[in-house]
């Protein structure tokens, strides 16, 4: 029976061999066969090349299976199949003209060829020219994607004959815009590049920037004698000058072998080592030897008595160097290409900085609106009823936890939110009264003990997080559509979350300004701050007052806590890292005016971000010049920005 | 009016003998000495609580009798602590060097020494070499210059800016506090030149004396520090009780008052920060030794709100009160901080005073505010009073009181 | 009478309201002058200018012999300079005793260090209970001026005053809250020191005023509405329409 089979499927071998032998594909990997077989990543190319420039429609199906290890050889008349394995264990073997199944082998009859990670590289370039004009526009936008992340030379030619049948218009502009950039750096013709380049030289993305730097790359090289013509060279560099140091100089000229290596202190100190001679180094006495001078005079003895070579000296290294010819060439030999070049990049360089002021003031505004946010409660207690209350950073705090809190009730980002922002301002509200009834009504006229008690109650309600929630940070997670950013350009971009901050800072003014100017607690509170005793004649209760009015500056801490907690880590030492810059913020703007705690939130955030700009590695270093410039700040404005002028100031 | 100066102030002569008495017991029962019924950690303890009691001294006279509430006093105190901090481990790690260095076949350059010595203290920071700041890190003599100068110009510059513009009362405070965390987060930084948030390490070890025993030199500390404090008691004393202690007090109670009698009272402020200031670098300088550590965190400005807090309980505007409080408070937070107070079993709760020390420090804080203005030293008022006949004064702090008594009869 | 203190010109303004407007004012070496007007005359903002707490806008204040600028100093060197200011309230420094207040007060160099090496000699002690006799409180030498009387603390604060020995001073409603015995007595403290010196003394109580008897400035506005004897102003049309309405 078996012996049945095993005859008949020669038969059927044989006839396919005889009807293999005639196929086009079959042929052009029958040239290649060898290097197939080898399959190694220097050889290859070639038998790559053959199939993708074949012009066969079958092209793309064979290097695809090719590439996934499909591809198999069998051994007996050294053909190429496409293999599948069935469910008996057998291969089925597949033509690679017609994709027909023409029979079934088993393993030790046939051979896998298994090309390496970088063969299937090469092989998923071969392919982009296929798959970019793919029926599935997926698959184009895939191949399109891999060939943005890796331009090559090759794949210009496929990526233009892809583009006027391709009938996505998104897609369509993508092959566009990436046969400019693979123009700019592969078209062989010079005036296409640099009609390109051109082009393109008003556009911010990364990927121009990208393409760009690779064509300007230079490097320095040295010249015996003068320099040959047909160098794109950049720049001449003078040795010791700015640009080039004479050690650096010298150093390419040990790199290109024409000096030898100078000699350190370290080099002196092994050939020393190397040299001991009972206590002795050429005669000198180890123990004088722990001066550079000393040291110096001892190999210089070493080198009279021919032990070591003698060293380049300072002064050798001038000569040598002075032999020489440096210049910085590009890589690219095309002059024409590489000023266009420049060109297009300075004047991108130009507008990525104007993009860069624009991200900056988006980042100052961003930044102004959290310290605007943490600061406004303040504005009410401190600016606006001169009570200093230490614990207001900790009512950032406690609405940041009540958000928290909220989540783990309600999963749903979106309604958690949205109940967390009333809640935390009702917490802190309630927290803010019962303090204000319990501590400050008893201290009002006594501001410095006001901040120390203030400060008791900051330190238990710190230590109280700390022992409820523990002192790893909690999330606060955003609503999903919160997620992700305004994107203006590859340059300027702002994330949902900065604006929503924004917003919500801008609302709050809204409210203040509706509160204090509309409301009759507003009134009331204006008048008890302006004169307490002539407004308790008029009826008005100003402990009632002074309540409302701390709950309600409280109240916005607490939301403010609800903001921060979105992109800071919720601790317990969340507050405490907000309370100096907000006060900073009233100090600066002017006490007692919601104006003076916007203009002061506005110039510490702008400046704060600048400084930032200017020293980006460095925030700690941001925050104690913004420091420092405060201190200063208030030389000139002793009552901040908006100053309160006359009596009412309270002098 | 012409009697001398310790029987105007009894309190001076009191406090230099309880504290001598106090140092002497210390001495005696202590390891260094051979008894060793106090160990070497404690006295080391009660040497740092000694310092503490200087810093709060200090804060004593700015705050309790000048009126201002600075919020800087133990970033002064931190930074006599690194000047002192920047010789000793400049020097200890030397020796280790000139040691480890003297194994190698050839003898040292000294630029190879002090390379050896910039990797070993700046690696950690990945860098290796001095910055500039550490200049003068091989001089004890200017090292121990700085300790008083550095806090010294620090709050003669920003005092100057801030009293000139007239700076008071709470924004004073604020901008103190300020002043703190700008110096905290700089030293936060690992370019700042002073091993970032690593701190200095190693203080406790004495260049030179590694064959002396901890013992002995926790005990050459408690002296030094004991000795500093009755100084700095002293000083604050005479210089309160004078004439110059009158304008200050006066400043306290009604500044605008001094300055119509024709007194620059911004350069008495001035002169008092300052004053303090290099007050408290000496007490850091003599602190951090016996911690063997410091780093930013200890110049945070919490700190210098719980210094604050200490001369709040203790009573200011009376030097013992600042002494009492500090002692106090700083032995009973790292009694329960150090987790040794037993816990207290509440049936449901068991109240665990590592967690809850701060809490009921903060609670208490608000009620000493609240219900005692005149902290622990109220109640040597009250023990007086049963002597002396109730003499009606009016009850003031240090800020605003003469408003209280103004509002009191409108 | 050579001129001691000239404002001329003066003009304040807070926020658009003329506290002072166009103010000019004189007084001699050894004057009393009472300002007298109505509230929000400007009759505070005035001693504030003189004093060095408020800078004006414009005009001139000229001080002495030299006619030194006295818009150039700050509070402290015009109190060096010589003058003398007593506030509404009792301001001493309630938590020192009189004698304190006194030594404080007294004329002597103003520098930290002498200030900080300053020991009462034989003669200050004397001079501090010739003041405190003079005030009336040489009993109360050893008492905290805070637990002093009302009338005690004006007394305290104007002995204060003479203590600095200025050439003028500026006394804000001594008198307020005083017993007709406690004013008699300030009366004549006023006028005794009247006789070596120049005193402006700011009040509402027209009988004070009159016990003091002498040149009469009114104030109405921020500036001087009428100057002259008491009868005089009083009986001036426009003094009268702005004390008793219109």
């Amino acid at each position: 029976m078996l012996r049945a089979v095993n005859i008949f499927v020669f038969w059927v071998l044989m006839v396919t061999a005889a009807l293999a032998q005639d196929a086009p594909m079959q042929s052009v990997l029958k040239d290649h066969r060898d290097v197939i077989v080898k399959s190694s990543r220097k050889t290859i190319a070639p038998a790559i090349d053959a199939v993708a420039t074949s012009g066969l429609a079958q092209a793309q199906q064979v290097l695809e299976a090719w590439q996934a290890k499909n591809m198999w050889l069998r051994k007996e008349d050294e053909l190429f199949f496409r293999a599948e394995k069935t469910s008996s264990g057998l291969y089925a073997l597949y033509d690679l003209d017609t994709g027909a199944q023409v029979g079934e082998a088993e393993k030790r009859d046939l051979r896998q060829i298994k090309p390496n990670s970088g063969i299937r590289a090469m092989l998923a370039t071969a392919l982009v020219q296929f798959q970019l004009s793919d029926p599935n526009a997926a698959n184009r936008a895939a191949a399109l994607q891999s060939l943005e992340r890796d331009p090559s030379a090759a794949a210009l030619e496929p990526l233009r004959a892809s583009i006027p049948s391709e009938e996505s218009v998104a897609l369509r502009a993508r092959k566009e815009r990436l046969e400019r950039l693979l123009t700019m750096a592969y078209d062989p013709d010079e005036a296409a590049r640099v009609a390109a380049i051109k082009e393109m030289s008003g556009d911010l993305g990364v990927d121009v920037r990208a393409t760009l730097n690779p064509i300007l790359q230079a490097q320095v090289q040295v010249f015996d004698g003068d320099i040959p013509n047909d160098l794109n060279v950049k720049a001449m560099l003078i040795p010791g000058s700015d640009t080039l140091s004479l050690d650096q100089a010298y150093d390419l000229l040990v790199s290109e072998g024409l000096a030898t290596k100078p000699l350190t202190p370290e080099d002196i100190r092994k050939a020393l080592i190397a040299n001991i001679d009972g206590g002795r180094v050429g005669g000198v006495p180890l123990v004088t030897l722990d001066t550079d001078a000393a040291r110096a005079a001892a190999y210089q003895s070493l080198v009279e008595q021919g032990q070591v070579v003698p060293g380049v000296t300072s002064d050798q290294i001038g000569e040598i160097v002075a032999q020489y010819q440096f210049a910085e060439v590009y890589l690219d030999p095309l002059q024409p290409v590489t000023e266009a070049a420049e060109r297009a990049i300075s004047s991108i360089n130009t507008r990525v900085a104007a993009g860069q002021g624009l991200d900056l003031v988006l980042d100052g505004l961003s930044l102004a609106s959290i310290y605007f946010l943490a600061a406004i409660g303040l504005a009410i207690t401190f600016g606006v009823m001169g009570v200093i209350n230490m614990a207001h950073g900790e009512f950032i705090m406690m609405g940041a936890y009540a958000g928290y809190v909220v989540q783990q009730v309600i999963p749903d980002h979106t309604i958690s939110i949205l109940v967390a922002i009333p809640l935390a301002f009702a917490v802190t509200f309630g927290a803010g009264v019962a303090m204000e009834r319990l501590v400050i009504r008893h201290l009002y006229h006594r501001p410095l003990e006001t901040l120390l008690a203030t400060f008791g109650i900051s330190i238990a309600l710190q230590q109280l997080a700390k022992n409820i929630f523990g002192t790893q940070a909690r999330p606060l997670t955003a609503p999903g559509w919160l997620d992700g950013s305004l994107v203006l350009n590859d340059v300027v971009s702002i994330s949902y979350i900065r604006i929503a901050i924004f917003v919500l800072a801008l609302f709050f003014l809204a409210v203040f300004l509706f509160i204090m100017k509309r409301t009759r607690l507003g009134l009331e509170t204006r008048a008890v701050t302006q004169n307490p005793r002539m407004a308790a004649s008029m009826g008005i209760n100003p402990g009632r007052v002074n309540m409302l009015a701390f709950g309600f500056g409280s109240g916005i801490a607490g939301v403010a806590g609800v903001a921060i907690g979105l992109f800071a880590k919720v601790t317990s030492e969340l507050g405490s890292a907000y309370i100096v810059q907000s006060f900073m913020t009233v100090v600066v703007g002017g006490v007692g005016n919601i104006w003076g705690a916007l203009a002061g939130a506005t110039m510490i955030g702008f400046f704060q971000k600048g400084v930032e700009w200017l020293n980006p590695s460095n925030t700690l270093a941001a925050q104690t010049y913004m420091i420092i410039f405060i201190i200063i700040f208030i030389q000139f404005r002793p009552r901040g920005i908006i100053a309160l002028k006359g009596r009412a100031a309270g002098d | 009016m012409d009697r001398s100066f310790f029987a105007r102030n009894p309190s001076v002569l009191i406090f230099i003998s309880l504290l001598a008495l106090f140092t002497l017991m210390v001495t005696v029962l202590a390891e260094g000495f051979g008894v060793g019924v106090i160990s070497t950690s404690f006295v080391k303890t009660l040497g740092k609580t000694l310092c503490l009691c200087l810093v709060a001294i200090a804060m004593d006279l700015i705050w309790g009798y000048c009126g201002i509430l600075s919020l800087g006093h133990f970033a002064f105190f931190g930074l006599g602590g690194y000047m002192i901090g920047m010789w000793l481990m400049y020097e200890r790690t030397r020796d280790i060097v000139v040691t480890s260095l003297s194994e190698a076949p050839l003898p040292p350059t000294e630029q190879e020494i002090v390379d050896a010595i910039g990797t070993q203290i700046f690696g950690v920071v990945g860098s290796n070499e001095f910055p500039l700041v550490w200049a003068f890190a091989d001089s004890l003599v200017i090292q121990l210059a700085l300790v008083v100068l550095v806090p010294g110009v620090l709050a003669l510059v920003f005092g100057w800016l801030a009293f000139r513009s007239r700076v008071t009362g709470v924004y004073l405070s604020i901008l103190t506090q300020a002043m703190t965390l700008a110096l905290a987060l700089y030293l936060f930084q690992n370019d700042s030149g002073l091993r970032g948030n690593n701190g200095l390490s190693g203080l406790q070890n004495l260049p030179g004396l590694e064959d002396v025993p901890q013992a002995t030199i926790s005990l050459w500390f408690l002296w030094a520090s004991a000795l500093a404090l009755g100084l700095g008691y002293l000083l604050g004393a005479w210089v309160m009780s004078g004439k110059f202690g009158s304008v200050i007090k006066g400043i306290r109670d009604d500044e605008a008052r001094v300055r119509f009698l024709g007194y620059y009272v911004e350069r008495y402020k001035l002169a008092v920060f300052t004053l303090t200031a290099c007050i408290a670098g000496i007490a850091g300088a003599l602190y951090y030794p016996q911690a063997g550590i410091i780093n930013p965190a200890e110049l945070a400005p919490i700190a210098s709100i719980y210094l604050a807090v200490w001369v709040a309980i203790g009573g200011r505007g009376r030097l013992y009160g600042a002494v009492v409080g500090a002692a106090v408070v700083s032995l009973l937070s790292s009694w329960f901080t150090g987790g040794l107070a037993p816990d207290l079993p509440l049936g449901f709760y068991t109240i665990k005073w590592v967690d809850w020390w701060q809490i009921v420090l903060g609670l208490s804080f608000v009620l000493v505010t609240l219900f005692a203005p005149k902290g622990i030293g109220g109640l040597v008022d009250l023990w007086m009073e049963q002597r002396a006949p109730d003499r009606h004064g009016a009850d003031l702090g240090p800020d605003m009181g003469s408003l209280r008594e103004k509002e009191a009869l409108e | 009478m050579t001129t001691l203190l000239e404002v001329s010109g003066a003009s304040v303004s807070f926020d658009g309201f003329r506290a002072i407007n166009n103010l000019s004012f004189q007084i001699g070496k050894a004057e009393m002058r009472a300002i007298i007007g109505p509230n929000g005359a400007g009759k505070t903002t005035f001693m504030d200018i003189v004093t060095g707490k408020t800078k004006p806008d414009e005009g001139r204040v000229l001080w002495g012999d030299k006619s030194q600028s006295l818009l150039a100093l700050n509070e402290a060197q015009i109190a060096q300079a010589g003058v003398g200011r007593k506030f509404q309230n009792p301001t001493v420094f309630e938590d020192q005793s009189v004698a304190e207040n006194l030594l404080l007060a007294l004329k002597k160099p103003r520098s930290i260090l002498s200030v900080l090496f300053f020991r009462p000699s034989g003669p200050d002690r004397a001079r501090v209970a010739e003041l405190a006799e003079h005030i009336g409180l040489k009993d109360e030498m050893d008492r905290k001026s805070g637990e002093l009387s009302h009338g005690q603390k004006q007394w305290l604060e104007i002995g204060m005053l003479l203590a600095q020995e200025p050439q003028l001073l500026l006394v804000d409603e001594p008198a307020a809250g005083m017993t007709p015995e406690e004013r008699e007595h300030t009366t004549r403290i006023l006028v005794e020191a009247a006789k070596t010196r120049a005193v402006v003394v700011v009040e509402h109580d027209m009988e004070f005023v009159r016990r003091l008897d002498c040149k009469v400035t009114v104030l109405h506005e921020g500036a001087v509405l009428a100057e002259g004897s008491l009868d005089h102003v009083t009986a001036n049309q426009d003094v009268i329409d702005v004390y008793l309405g219109r």
